[in-house]
């Protein structure tokens, strides 16, 4: 079928600069989404699904840093606002307007905390600009797609949901696939969090009982109840969170952890 | 109207009572001053909605329906409940007998909800006490923090409030009974009362001394009950309405920016920028500002509002995930330390000072003795172990913020004393030399995006 597939280019802020264009959309790749090995395929989901509907986007490339989100997290505040300003000095010499991204953690970031210093932009999470998609009918997903009928649950990120109120627009998404929707007891506003947060991605736990991600993927797992499912995500963290749980209690063999712009990329058939 | 000697000893009672309030409720003032000076203004539509919705009208109480409506019960009881008192007041000052009787209808009405609300507020109050000693809710029962005094001060007000609503009852009674016996009608309506309407017998002069000593009581606990307050979690019947109404209307996940850290970065990156002048004292010294917080000072005023709005009901606690994965981690402490160290470094506004629960010794928080918030009442690995998750912020009834004094801890450790965790450190290093929190090379950062093919359209 190679006569049916194209090579992607994907352009870069630069080049586009170059020759004197503006994108519609800057693709906030985030660095999850460019070094972990996981989640640069939803970064290559994400992006073919722009493709397909053909934005024009274009992302920094090696141009772009991380947000600071961890380091301030951590509390170290002079580094966040030196990734920040940095950032935004950037950010702003290509004269950017519109943010996407598939990080609740970058999104939040330069959302919330770049205009105290400079830097503003209206920035969608990559959920709300699937959700869009979809509504204009730029996505379909003929008949649902190859997720018919099977059982999602999908886990809050905190950084999404209680942090910035998105709660609707990732199951809005996940509705298109026309899946046996299941929420855990713990949801929306009263989700769990998986653990990674807060600079917590970064060391190890403090002494406790039991990790974070043990008590979440217990719940998913209940939730989604026996044989397979999807526990579907829309963050990085998350999603290193939720499959080191599902590994840690062997059950990968029945249940995947997916993104939410993965599910819609296969559902669609770009990711063949 | 007859001014006798009862009216007089009234009045002074009620001036002294008042007047102590009065006194306290400074100390608390100055409590909350020697927090930074930070300025909450703006939107006061949007902060008054607020306040409706969630002070007055008990919005995220009702995440949890059983303790929702049992406190809806205390809640509007007092509220309603205290129109009587008001009559109370008045009759006490002017020796007059249910002197709001006139209104007729609305007065029956009144009395009458009266006494239901007084009969849920036992029903409530019971129930309350069984919770918290018999079947032990964890989130009521367990931690550190809810020792000593937190325990005692729960079970000091769910009794106090049983007991002032006998003496109400006990008042109506009485009352009722003489009025039967003398044949004259008594204003109000009166379901419960009636019912145990021979319950204290019917020798009118026992009668009228029980009435009185009924009276006498309900004030008196009253005012007591007032000037209780500010020792006692109970403090947020007051302090919940300003507390909401200041609380934070931005994003929950925007955390303050420092503006010192900026001018400074800035300066940094261009030799030619000038900063502006530093805040300077009274005396015209440059005012030391310390980056993140190391004791009671070094937070806002509204973080230390927080801190006597809590009513130490623990559903931060309770949904914290550092917590619930057994943690050292408790957002409730966090506030109630931080209660306790502003007590300890300001004024104690009580009468007398509560016992802190870390005199009877604290098993893994392994406080030092430094005289500091942080570390003295509040240990690194307690900070350490936050999500940064908003669970406890989501959840709190009267909107407090643990996890902005959660940060403002951390920032002190890592700011000023350069204590974060090894591993952080790293995270740290990676993100200044690699513009990532892990160690990858920058110029690898675009490879994701070689070999991506997608479907052609024809």
């Amino acid at each position: 079928m190679e006569e049916n597939k194209r090579l992607v280019k994907v352009p870069t802020m630069a080049e586009m600069a170059a020759n004197g264009e503006e994108p519609e959309v800057l693709f906030w790749v985030g660095c999850a989404g460019a070094f972990d090995d996981r989640y640069k395929r939803v970064t290559r989901a994400f992006v073919q699904i722009l493709e397909h509907v053909g934005i024009k986007y274009a992302v920094l490339g090696t141009e772009e840093s991380c947000t600071g989100d961890p380091a301030k997290r951590a509390g170290n505040e002079f580094l966040f606002q030196m990734q920040a300003l940095t950032n935004i000095e950037v950010l702003n010499a290509y004269n950017v307007k519109k943010i996407v991204t598939a990080c609740p953690h970058c999104f939040n970031t330069i959302k919330n905390e770049y205009p105290d210093l400079g830097g503003n932009y209206e920035v969608i999470h990559h959920s709300t600009f699937l959700q869009q998609l979809i509504n204009e009918g730029r996505v379909k997903i003929q008949g649902g797609g190859e997720f018919k009928g099977k059982r999602i649950t999908f886990h809050d990120s905190c950084y999404l949901g209680r942090a910035n109120d998105i709660y609707e627009a990732p199951r809005d998404v996940l509705a298109a696939l026309d899946a046996d929707l299941v929420e855990m007891k713990r949801s929306r506003a009263n989700g769990l969090c998986c653990g990674a947060g807060g600079a917590q991605m970064f060391k190890e736990p403090e002494p406790g009982k039991k990790d974070v991600n043990i008590e979440r993927t217990e719940e998913a797992l209940a939730t989604l109840g026996a044989g397979n499912g999807v526990i579907a995500t829309a963050c990085p963290f998350c999603m290193v969170m939720m499959n080191d749980g599902v590994k840690n209690k062997e059950q990968e063999e029945n249940v995947q952890v997916f993104d939410i712009a993965e599910l819609i990329a296969q559902a669609e058939g770009l990711s063949r | 109207m007859i001014i006798g000697i009862e009216n007089i000893i009234f009045l002074i009672v009620a001036a002294l009572g008042i007047g102590l309030f009065v006194w306290q409720i400074r100390k608390i003032r100055k409590n909350v001053l020697m927090g930074r000076d930070m300025e909450i203004a703006g939107n006061p539509s949007e902060r008054i909605n607020k306040t409706l919705l969630v002070a007055f009208g008990q919005q995220k109480m009702f995440k949890r329906m059983l303790p929702a409506v049992l406190h809806l019960f205390v809640y509007v009881g007092f509220l309603v409940i205290n129109i009587e008192v008001l009559e109370i007041l008045i009759d006490g000052v002017f020796g007059t007998h249910r002197i709001l009787g006139f209104a007729g209808i609305l007065y029956s009405g009144l009395m009458f909800i009266n006494e239901i609300l007084a009969a849920l507020v036992i029903v409530a109050c019971i129930m309350f006490l069984w919770r918290r000693n018999v079947t032990k809710v964890p989130r009521l029962a367990a931690g550190v923090e809810m020792r000593a005094w937190p325990k005692l001060d729960a079970n000091i007000i769910l009794i106090t409030e049983i007991v002032l609503m006998f003496a109400l009852f006990a008042f109506n009674i009485s009352d009722l009974k003489l009025a039967q016996l003398r044949g004259v009608e008594i204003a109000g309506a009166y379901p419960v009362s009636s019912l145990f309407v021979n319950i204290l017998g019917s020798d009118p002069d026992n009668l009228y001394v029980i009435g009185r000593v009924g009276w006498w009581f309900h004030i008196i606990g009253i005012l007591a009950f007032m000037n209780y307050l500010p020792s006692s979690k109970h403090f947020h019947i007051i302090m919940a309405f300003p507390n909401v109404y200041y609380s934070k209307l931005l994003p929950k996940g925007k955390f303050t920016t420092n503006p010192a850290i900026t001018h400074e970065i800035k300066a940094m990156l261009d030799p030619s920028y000038q900063p502006p002048a530093p805040e300077v004292d009274a005396e015209g010294n440059p005012v030391m500002q310390r980056f993140g917080a190391k004791d009671v000072e070094d937070l806002t005023w509204k973080q230390l509002m927080d801190s006597y709005t809590c009513t130490e009901c623990g559903r931060c606690t309770s949904v914290c995930p550092a917590n619930i994965t057994g943690k050292l981690l408790s957002p409730r402490k966090i506030v109630m330390d931080t209660r306790d160290r502003m007590e300890e470094k300001g004024e104690s506004p009580a009468i007398f000072r509560p016992n802190h629960y870390k005199e009877m010794g604290v098993e893994r928080v392994e406080t030092t003795e430094e005289k500091t918030l942080l570390r003295g009442y509040i240990t690194p690995e307690e900070l350490w172990a936050c999500t940064s998750c908003n669970a406890c912020v989501e959840s709190c009834p009267v909107n407090i913020d643990q996890l902005s004094t959660i940060m403002d801890l951390r920032r002190y450790l890592v700011l000023e004393e350069s204590a974060a965790p090894a591993s952080l450190n790293a995270m740290f290093t990676n993100i200044e030399n690699n513009g990532a929190p892990w160690a990858f090379s920058p110029s690898d950062r675009f490879n994701w995006a070689e070999d991506l093919y997608v479907p052609s359209k024809n």
